[in-house]
């Protein structure tokens, strides 16, 4: 398996939500995954990212995305998109459609959920919000 | 700021995408549109994402609120050139872009403008029709 350098880059602005989804799309086609899932992975990426920037404490945080593996699923590429913000009150309602807590459309976590295979969403009030996100080659 | 050169042929407005847009791109793309209108009397606009790798909430949000704006302006705007993957991306986000017309190239773009300004004529005479025969009665 050709190992790829897990990249991690700060989230401190909006300049930073371009660069964060340029880097994710640009690994991904490394990895051989399609057009159509580079869309998924930069879009997701831009999403995740942009809540970073417009909701936590000072919009700052750090993504990371690196290459994964498992048994059954050989090639992946997993995001995880870290803050010290204030944390999600409730989960379940900010997994659901229409719901947003900002100016947005209310699509940011429901919609990157559907981009992407697995999410999983770990937060704490006060302490801050870990999204991972990952994307298996087919 | 990312280039977004607006050229005027004819009637219509005609701006280019030509890079991956910041937010404050996207927000000055659409002030910077908004004037050329007022300025320009032009009836249409043709905005070409021919090169648009990625359309994320927010853009899809701004795409929206443009094409309302347009049409406030007493214009019509079709967005050309989205890409396959940028729709599939699109539909599983869950943004249907239901405001905004769209065409699969400029082509076909500058035909739907012309359709909409003609049809929009017919429904000023029919207006001024009406008016008029209002004020006769």
């Amino acid at each position: 398996m050709v190992a790829i350098a897990e990249s991690r880059l700060p989230i401190a602005s909006e300049d930073d939500i371009v660069a964060s989804r340029q880097r994710a799309r640009e690994v991904a086609r490394q990895l051989g995954f399609g057009a159509v899932d580079q869309s998924r992975i930069a879009t997701a990426v831009s999403e995740l990212t942009r809540n970073v920037v417009r909701y936590a404490t000072d919009g700052r945080g750090e993504v990371t995305i690196r290459e994964v593996s498992r048994t059954d699923r050989p090639t992946g590429l997993e995001i995880v998109v870290a803050d010290d913000g204030p944390g999600i009150r409730d989960l379940d309602q900010a997994m659901t459609d229409g719901f947003t807590s900002g100016a947005g459309m209310g699509m940011g976590l429901p919609g990157t959920r559907r981009l992407m295979d697995e999410m999983e969403v770990d937060s704490v009030l006060g302490r801050g919000t870990v999204v991972t996100v990952r994307k298996w080659r087919r | 700021m990312a280039r977004v050169p607006i050229v005027r042929i004819g009637d219509t407005l005609v701006a280019t995408v030509l890079e991956d847009l910041h937010d404050r791109d996207a927000s000055a793309l659409e002030t910077e549109l908004f004037g050329r209108l007022e300025q320009s009397g032009a009836n249409g606009v043709l905005l070409d994402l021919s090169v648009v790798e990625i359309v994320d909430s927010f853009l899809g949000r701004m795409l929206n609120d443009i094409a309302v704006g347009v049409r406030l302006l007493g214009a019509q705007m079709v967005v050309v050139g989205i890409q396959p993957a940028v729709a599939i991306t699109l539909v599983e986000l869950g943004l249907e872009l239901r405001g905004v017309r769209t065409a699969v190239n400029p082509d076909r773009g500058i035909t739907l403008l012309r359709r909409l300004a003609a049809a929009s004529g017919i429904t000023d005479k029919i207006a001024g029709f009406g008016g008029s025969r209002g004020g006769n009665c």
